[in-house]
């Protein structure tokens, strides 16, 4: 089906009734109780991130998990693509397909200057050089290119880019909704289902981003089960015998690392489609660390593993953060007086702003237990299962 | 005019002259050895004909083409495949995707962007694959992971992989370095039988006298970066210089 083999159709068959299913799943528990407020995921604002930086993660794959090739300056391409975005949306008017189009094709040509210039080096040097080129990016975005006051201020700095009424959104009909939209239907709209106590909410921006995601998803099971795929492996495996084999190394891990940048750019250009303004700190190293931590949590050189590193990510930094010393001392109030401070002051450090602190050290766990990531988890568990139903060795295969 | 003719070779690392003057030409469909002591200059003269060094000075020909200034890969779609001192394959692949890597190769040249076609509906590729697998003797282990091959195997996927591409000269680099006597033994009958079945010129470095003396038609006695002698291999046995330069100076 779809050019794809049984295996790996299925596999997009489960992301994509995931997708559908989302916003019911990821709201297990009914409105308005303490637990809905904690652990439920299943609004808008976050699902949208889910997706989102699943397609980031993807693409990041492509380069990282394919050839081993790491760039630390991946949310550079991110930071440019959302900036694109919205200077469309300043200039033509808030239609996303403008939008999604030249945060694609401007980030696609960074990634071929970047990569053009970093692939040089290969190994620890090559990392330092997208790392550094990605910092020069967001320094000229929040300082040099950023200057309100100059006559090329193209990322309007700290502040960030945004849309104004004064800018001049040629296209911008008097029946499209002030916000952005496709065909007329704003990002923002939104169904909500109310099932018995449970709150359900249907959002187009979400449908939009996992439609994305799934075409993300499908693409990228193309390229790796391609002849350049095979080639992409055969770089990290051994790149001495694929050039004395008569292969030129460099087109190929170019070409990986300006794809990679193109889905970078989709997913900058998505984030400003559900909301329009873009900044620099999106394109900050430590937002590029975040995109390598998710990719090996996720489980490196898989084909699932991004989206499931995308969603621990973005899961548990959200209800991480929301936990506050006023919701711990509603939680350990079953312990006595003194005890129950103690406990709050010890916790106090991982949750909250501490959210870090918690999110390492669960990445910490992963790399040590699980060095292949949960998709790793995932066949180990599998595995047992299959253990107990029947005592034959199964023959599955790493690359899920 | 051989298929190789190397002409006027200087190599100089810092103080070292490592090739000096160096003259060769290998014959077209021959096998020809390159010995010499440790320190001679094999691998750099090796080196200097795949492109990963440049000589100082003087030309290598391939086939009438200069091969100075190219890259390995380049070097490599003109005709010569190169076989390493430890087997060079790609260890995170299975056997079969080592044998398609120099197929495609072959088939699309050094870049091709075919990132939406599925690798198992490229028929032609598999068949050329399994072929030469089958040639190797390989076809049965093609599921198998390259990593988990033993030595020998290992070094029989490594020539088989460089065969693929029907190269017009095979250069190996001590190809049974570092192995066991059968190991050693079944290198040379492979290397026999694609002598006698292909057309091929092969050039050898070896260390191993019992290799050379099997195998090639011709043999040059490299000593101190300078050919000694070129002779065949029945007139090297016994020759002056060449127990000087392995010797020493001292009658035995």
């Amino acid at each position: 089906m779809l050019g794809l083999e049984k295996k790996d159709f299925t596999l997009l068959l489960i992301v994509a009734v995931m997708v559908v299913l989302a916003p019911f799943v990821l709201n297990p528990f009914p409105e308005g109780t303490a637990m809905a407020q904690m652990f439920n995921a299943g609004y808008p604002d976050l699902m949208q991130r889910f997706a989102i930086f699943g397609i980031l993660v993807i693409g990041f794959n492509i380069l990282f998990g394919l050839t081993g090739y790491l760039s630390f300056g991946h949310a550079a391409f991110l930071g440019a693509g959302s900036y694109a975005a919205v200077w469309m949306f300043k200039l033509l008017g808030y239609d996303i397909i403008p939008a999604i189009l030249l945060s694609i094709a401007v980030s696609g040509l960074f990634s071929l200057a970047v990569g053009y210039v970093s692939l040089r080096r290969s190994g620890i040097y090559f990392s330092i050089l997208t790392l550094a080129l990605a910092q020069m990016m967001f320094n000229m975005a929040y300082s040099v290119l950023g200057n309100p006051s100059s006559s090329y201020n193209l990322t309007n700095g700290e502040t960030g880019l945004q849309v104004y009424n004064s800018d001049p959104q040629v296209l911008l009909s008097t029946t499209d909704p002030n916000f952005p939209h496709l065909f007329g239907l704003s990002m923002r709209s939104e169904t909500h289902l109310l099932i018995g106590n449970w709150d359900f909410t249907l959002n187009a921006g979400y449908y939009l981003s996992g439609l994305f995601l799934l075409l993300a998803f499908y693409v990228s099971i193309r390229i790796f089960r391609s002849p350049f795929g095979l080639m992409l492996r055969a770089v990290k495996s051994n790149q001495q015998r694929l050039n004395y084999t008569g292969l030129n190394t460099r087109p190929y891990t170019l070409m990986a690392f300006v794809i990679s940048g193109m889905y970078a750019g989709l997913a900058g250009g998505l984030l400003a489609c559900m909301d329009p303004l873009a900044g620099a700190e999106r394109m900050h190293w430590t937002a590029s660390g975040e995109i390598v931590i998710m990719s090996i949590l996720g489980g490196i050189g898989t084909l699932i593993g991004p989206i499931l590193g995308a969603g621990f990510n973005e899961y548990f930094k959200n209800i991480l953060s929301k936990i506050n010393d006023s919701v711990l001392h509603e939680w350990l109030a079953f312990l006595p007086d003194g005890f129950e401070d103690v406990m709050v002051t010890l916790i106090h450090p991982f949750v909250g702003k501490g959210w870090h602190l918690t999110l390492g050290l669960l990445f910490m766990m992963v790399i040590i237990f699980l060095p292949g990531g949960l998709v790793e988890g995932g066949q180990r568990i599998g595995k047992l299962f299959h253990r107990k139903k029947a005592n034959t060795p199964s023959d599955e295969t790493p690359t899920e | 005019m051989g298929i190789l003719e190397v002409k006027g070779v200087n190599k100089r690392f810092g103080g070292l002259q490592a090739l000096g003057d160096v003259n060769l030409s290998v014959q077209e469909q021959s096998v020809h050895a390159i010995i010499g002591p440790n320190g001679a200059g094999k691998s750099t003269l090796l080196n200097c004909l795949v492109g990963k060094l440049v000589p100082d000075t003087g030309s290598v020909m391939f086939d009438g083409k200069s091969v100075l200034g190219r890259t390995p890969y380049e070097i490599n779609q003109m005709g010569i495949s190169r076989v390493f001192q430890t087997p060079e394959i790609f260890g995170d692949l299975t056997v079969m995707e080592n044998m398609m890597i120099p197929c495609f190769a072959k088939r699309d040249g050094s870049f091709s962007m075919t990132a939406f076609a599925a690798v198992r509906n490229q028929k032609d590729i598999i068949e050329h694959a399994i072929h030469a697998l089958e040639d190797m003797n390989m076809a049965d282990k093609r599921h198998m992971h390259s990593a988990s091959l033993s030595r020998g195997d290992k070094r029989r996927l490594e020539i088989g992989m460089c065969l693929a591409q029907e190269p017009r000269l095979l250069l190996l680099d001590e190809p049974t370095a570092g192995m066991a006597r059968a190991d050693t033994n079944n290198t040379i009958d492979l290397l026999k039988q694609i002598r006698d079945t292909r057309d091929i010129t092969i050039a050898i470095i070896e260390h191993d006298m019992h290799v050379v003396f099997s195998l090639a038609e011709r043999i040059t006695v490299l000593a101190q970066g300078t050919p000694l002698v070129e002779e065949t291999p029945e007139n090297i046995k016994g020759h002056p210089k060449v127990r000087e330069a392995y010797l020493g100076e001292a009658q035995v």
